[in-house]
């Protein structure tokens, strides 16, 4: 192996959605995050002898929400299997799953196509305790079965991603459009939204693909990218030193940032999946197909496009405000509230200053700024009767307190002065007679040397003179 | 009192009480006395005395005490499955099928002993040990519902709730001369029976005569929300009142008649005899083909303990029943605590199921099984285009003595040669006695198609009239 | 014959520990059985759909309505090693050494 081979990593993703219906995938059983452990069973969730699952319609037609937001086929008639093994936090000794025929095949979001979504139930959570005092259980685990049966979609891509980066940006995406259709939480950190990464290398050019590995559960959008990119370092290091990369488990410490192997070889996975028997074939009718369809609401990839095309919004900032779904709902209330003069990409040249002055997490709806404020600010600026400078110093008392931009305006004297307005050039006059060298310089040609005069119009106006304004009235009053 | 009540049938016993000419409390203390002094080892538990208001004389059932088959879960009785690792468990809820029953107005006199989990044909294979049959008490009662059987014909309940999954109601009813019927697949709630196979279980009535099998099957019938399996029965399930065959078409399957079945020829001399009787109360009784009935066994040797391997991976020592301490590790305490709790006949399933659906294997055994599956439904549907029933002895033998197969697991699964293929199908079978072979009882099994039940009880009626079986003697004693 | 290595593995996967007693007996026993099955394997099959439900029925689903769970007494009743608020177990992670 030379050493100077290009590696191109080849990324697909299996996603493990909680969905966020009321009660479990097979019992009804209330959905909780945060409780007392063990206050959410019964006899079907604790798998007591004779119980039988019960799907979920609201499980079902989720399922459906998401194929569809997906573009993927809905399978006409899917059934659930057995998958087998024997675990605490696994009450039946197997989980109910889908197998040969998921709910949902081939779809595409983005640049990445979809090879699958089925429905199956959650696992119950492992506490670790440790040290317990007991005599015989010096190293013991308490199961809860709060979680357990919790319905989830599990969401299969392709390998169609190539670097850490973009894996983490198609995750966000996939994210904000699950938010969107309102079928999830998709929170990482509590777990609704959970992500492994099979991760491979191939020589740049080649199309076959190489040994893959798994990380598992990386629980933040973060630590998926730098997950990815260890194991991208990883794995070029094996392959640079002419060793092979193995198939296996890992597991991505984001604390030390390194990669460990999570299962032993001792057993090799055999789920002896077969078709559960307790459950009959599940068949998606036109009814079902119809009912999802008019739930789903404008999905964030075709709003990204329509920012663009509709409303000439760049790529960048239509994906921003898109892929966020309450910065483009905050971005389209502000265009309605602003009527028919609202400039469209002058109002979305004003949400990134939003965000910056409430938090990059919070949500423009809950600030006390109104869709209205931002788009009459917008306005003002593009009216030129307020100017940059002014704008944001109004944007943080709007932040701060809410309320009317023009009254702010008027309140602080913030307004620019008016073209019109004699005033301004008598301020002219006066930064010309009060630093005739530079006006001077400015006479002979060059105009870098209206800085100083520029600056003297906006000391003495408190910044509420309009920049281009001044260097008007200079050459005006040069006569150039 | 006494002895006139014991010799009253469940219906005519619900009558009398109704009437006001039998006191529901006595009725109950008659057999409850009976149960608490089971020579035969029936009664897995026996319920205390009972308050008078605990019976419902107005309900259809009037409070005429029933037995019930260990495995359907009793809310705070011992329901074990004749199993070990379920020993003393009483569980928080009740099967949809004994729920429906007590509001029928049943009363709970015991819970029966079974075959552990319901795998076996002798009763042999019961952790609290075997049940003996009331004609002989050194023969089996049969299996897996033996318990139910032996106590129906010893006269220690007037009837009792049974499963059947290749053979367990109609088995024990021909070993133990009393009536078994095993509906519809999907007809009764399995909701609250342990499982054993998960797609062939049904519930279904013990009883001395076909009227008490229609009564107590009337009130089990119907769909259960809880059992995703189940569905609404056609129509209402009457008492049976014919009196002849006349225009009926019944067809003898020479494959299960054939040498594979060997069956017993005091078995086939009763089963021709009560061909005749057929004949002369008006039957058309016709040779039918079933081809593939001769592979049924091996089909359901593979998809009974394939299924049963995963509805028995609950019993891990986690939430319930038995565990036995490992070394400290997870893996041995599951391993030594499964068996510990299991007994031979239950492990060997588990290691013939497992080893049928694991990796490489599946196609070969289970996929190839779940063919021969369909095979054996579509025979059924082409013969019962000819004619309306299909007639086999239920078991080619009658009751054996008490250690004579235990030790040939093969010869054991024979015994259910005819009885399996209905299972497989899906479809209702009765078995009603037919007379006596060397002073044993022999069983005859009448088949229909999915839902003819009411049908399958007329014509069983008619010739139980005909035959005039009297069981008397098992219920004063049994001693031959 | 089926291979002790197959009994072994079998064993494993269904979490029953066996004597070695047992597992001769049961590679024997194991063994007859399959033989006696062995006949299904040489019917001629194709094209037949496989059955797993012999129900017509589909889409047995129930509303999303939550009702009453057991109180953690009760689902703790019958565990063998219940601790304060769930079901004790060795920790997955132990060894066996």
């Amino acid at each position: 192996m030379s050493a100077e081979v290009e590696y191109e990593p080849v990324i697909g993703l299996e996603i493990h959605v909680q969905l966020k219906t009321r009660t479990k995938m097979f019992c009804c059983c209330a959905l909780s995050f945060g409780d007392e452990p063990n206050v959410h069973t019964c006899p079907r969730c604790l798998g007591l002898p004779g119980t039988l699952p019960v799907v979920n319609a609201q499980a079902v037609h989720y399922g459906i929400m998401i194929g569809l937001a997906l573009g993927c086929e809905i399978a006409p008639r899917s059934q659930f299997h057995r998958k087998n093994y024997f675990y605490p936090d696994l009450p039946k000794g197997y989980q109910i799953s889908q197998y040969d025929v998921p709910i949902c095949g081939p779809g595409r979001l983005a640049d990445v196509r979809i090879h699958r979504v089925h429905l199956e139930e959650d696992a119950a959570k492992l506490v670790h305790v440790g040290e317990s005092g007991r005599i015989h259980s010096a190293d013991r685990s308490v199961v809860d079965f709060n979680r357990g049966g919790t319905p989830l979609a599990e969401i299969v891509t392709e390998p169609d991603l190539h670097s850490a980066d973009d894996a983490r940006e198609w995750l966000i995406l996939l994210r904000t459009t699950l938010r969107a259709i309102g079928v999830s939480d998709v929170n990482m950190e509590e777990g609704s939204l959970r992500c492994d990464a099979n991760v491979s290398l191939r020589p740049k050019g080649s199309t076959t693909l190489g040994t893959k590995t798994e990380l598992k559960n990386m629980n933040s959008f973060r630590f998926l990218a730098q997950g990815v990119k260890a194991e991208i370092e990883r794995q070029t290091k094996l392959l640079r030193s002419g060793e092979e990369v193995s198939q296996e488990t890992l597991h991505f410490d984001p604390a030390s940032g390194r990669i460990t192997s999570l299962r032993s070889k001792e057993e090799a996975h055999d789920y002896r999946y077969f078709p559960e028997p307790d459950l009959v074939p599940l068949v998606v009718d036109d009814a079902m197909l119809e009912a999802a369809r008019a739930e789903l609401p404008e999905l964030p990839s075709a709003r990204a496009e329509r920012f663009e095309e509709t409303l000439g919004l760049p790529r960048d900032r239509a994906r921003d405000l898109a892929f966020r779904t309450e910065l483009g709902d905050f971005f389209e209330a502000a265009l309605a509230a602003g009527g028919a003069d609202a400039d469209p990409i002058a109002v979305a040249n004003w949400i990134p200053a939003l965000v910056e002055r409430i938090g990059s997490d919070a949500d423009p709806a809950s600030s006390k700024v109104s869709p209205g404020a931002l788009a009459g600010l917008a306005g003002m600026v593009a009216a030129k009767s307020v100017n940059q400078t002014a704008a944001r110093e109004v944007l943080t008392m709007l932040v701060a307190s809410g309320g009317d931009p023009a009254q702010i305006v008027e309140r602080e004297g913030l307004g620019a002065i008016d073209a019109q307005d004699s005033g301004l050039a008598e301020v002219v006059a006066a930064a010309i007679a009060a630093d005739p060298g530079a006006a001077d310089k400015v006479r002979g040609g060059n105009m870098k040397a209206t800085g100083p005069l520029v600056g003297y119009v906006m000391r003495e106006t408190k910044g509420r003179a309009d920049g281009g304004e001044i260097t008007r009235l200079i050459r005006e009053q040069l006569g150039l | 009192m006494s002895a006139d009540a014991l010799d009253l049938t469940a219906a005519a016993a619900a009558a009398a009480v109704k009437a006001g000419e039998l006191d529901p409390g006595e009725l109950h203390e008659l057999y409850r006395g009976r149960a608490a002094a089971d020579q035969l080892n029936a009664f897995s538990w026996v319920a205390p005395e009972a308050a008078a208001d605990d019976f419902n004389r107005d309900a259809p059932l009037a409070g005429v005490p029933l037995g019930v088959k260990d495995l359907f879960c009793t809310e705070g009785v011992p329901t074990q499955s004749g199993s070990k690792i379920l020993e003393g468990y009483r569980p928080p809820y009740t099967a949809t099928v004994v729920e429906k029953l007590f509001e029928a107005g049943a009363t709970l006199l015991g819970k029966t002993n079974q075959d552990e989990f319901a795998m076996g044909s002798s009763n042999e294979n019961c952790a609290f040990g075997p049940v003996l049959n009331p004609w002989d008490s050194t023969r089996v009662p049969g299996g897996s519902s033996g318990g139910s059987a032996a106590a129906v014909a010893g006269g220690l309940v007037p009837w009792a709730l049974g499963t059947d999954t290749g053979g367990s109601i109609r088995q024990p009813a021909a070993f133990c001369g009393i009536v078994g019927l095993k509906p519809t697949y999907g007809s009764c709630s399995r909701y609250g029976m342990i499982a054993f196979a998960s797609s062939l279980d049904q519930a279904g009535p013990l009883t001395r005569d076909v009227t008490d099998s229609a009564l107590l099957f009337s009130h089990m019938v119907g769909q259960d929300v809880n059992d995703s399996t189940s569905l609404a029965f056609p129509e209402q399930i009457r008492l049976p009142t014919a009196r002849d065959l006349s225009g009926i078409r019944i067809g003898v399957p020479e494959e299960l008649l054939g040498a594979e079945g060997g069956i017993d020829p005091g078995v086939r001399e009763s089963f021709e005899a009560t061909l005749e009787l057929a004949r002369k109360l008006g039957a058309t009784v016709m040779p039918c083909r079933l081809p593939h009935a001769p592979h049924a066994l091996s089909a359901y040797y593979i998809i009974a303990p394939a299924e049963a391997s995963a509805n028995l991976a609950r019993f891990d020592g986690v939430r319930y029943g038995l565990r036995v301490d490992g070394d400290g590790d997870l893996t041995s305490m599951y391993s030594r605590t499964r068996a510990a709790g299991f007994g031979p006949e239950v492990k060997r399933r588990i290691m013939l199921g497992t080893y049928a659906l694991s990796s490489g294997y599946y196609d070969a055994y289970y996929g190839t099984a779940q063919r021969v599956r369909t095979k054996i439904a579509d025979d059924f549907k082409t013969a019962f285009a000819d004619v309306d029933f299909i007639v086999t002895p239920t078991a080619p033998s009658t009751a054996f003595e008490l250690g004579a197969k235990s030790a040939d697991p093969l010869a054991m699964y024979l015994n259910d040669f005819c009885t399996v293929p209905m299972s497989l199908a899906g479809i209702p079978a009765i078995s009603i006695p037919s007379g006596l072979s060397e002073g044993l009882p022999v069983g005859f099994q009448l088949a229909g198609p999915a839902f003819s039940e009411n049908r399958l009880l007329e014509a069983a009626f008619a010739l139980e009239s005909a035959i005039g079986f009297d069981g008397s003697a098992a219920r004063s004693g049994g001693e031959k | 014959m089926l291979e002790r290595k197959t009994v072994d593995h079998v064993a494993r996967l269904a979490r029953l520990e066996l004597s070695d007693a047992e597992k001769d007996k049961m590679a024997v026993e194991l063994s007859q059985i399959l033989d006696h099955i062995e006949a299904i394997r040489q019917l001629d099959l194709e094209g037949v759909e496989p059955t797993s439900h012999v129900v017509d029925i589909v889409n047995a689903l129930r509303a999303d309505v939550p009702h009453a769970s057991l109180s953690r007494a009760v689902a703790l009743a019958s565990a063998p090693d219940p601790t304060d608020s769930g079901f004790g177990v060795p920790s997955p992670g132990a060894s066996a050494e």
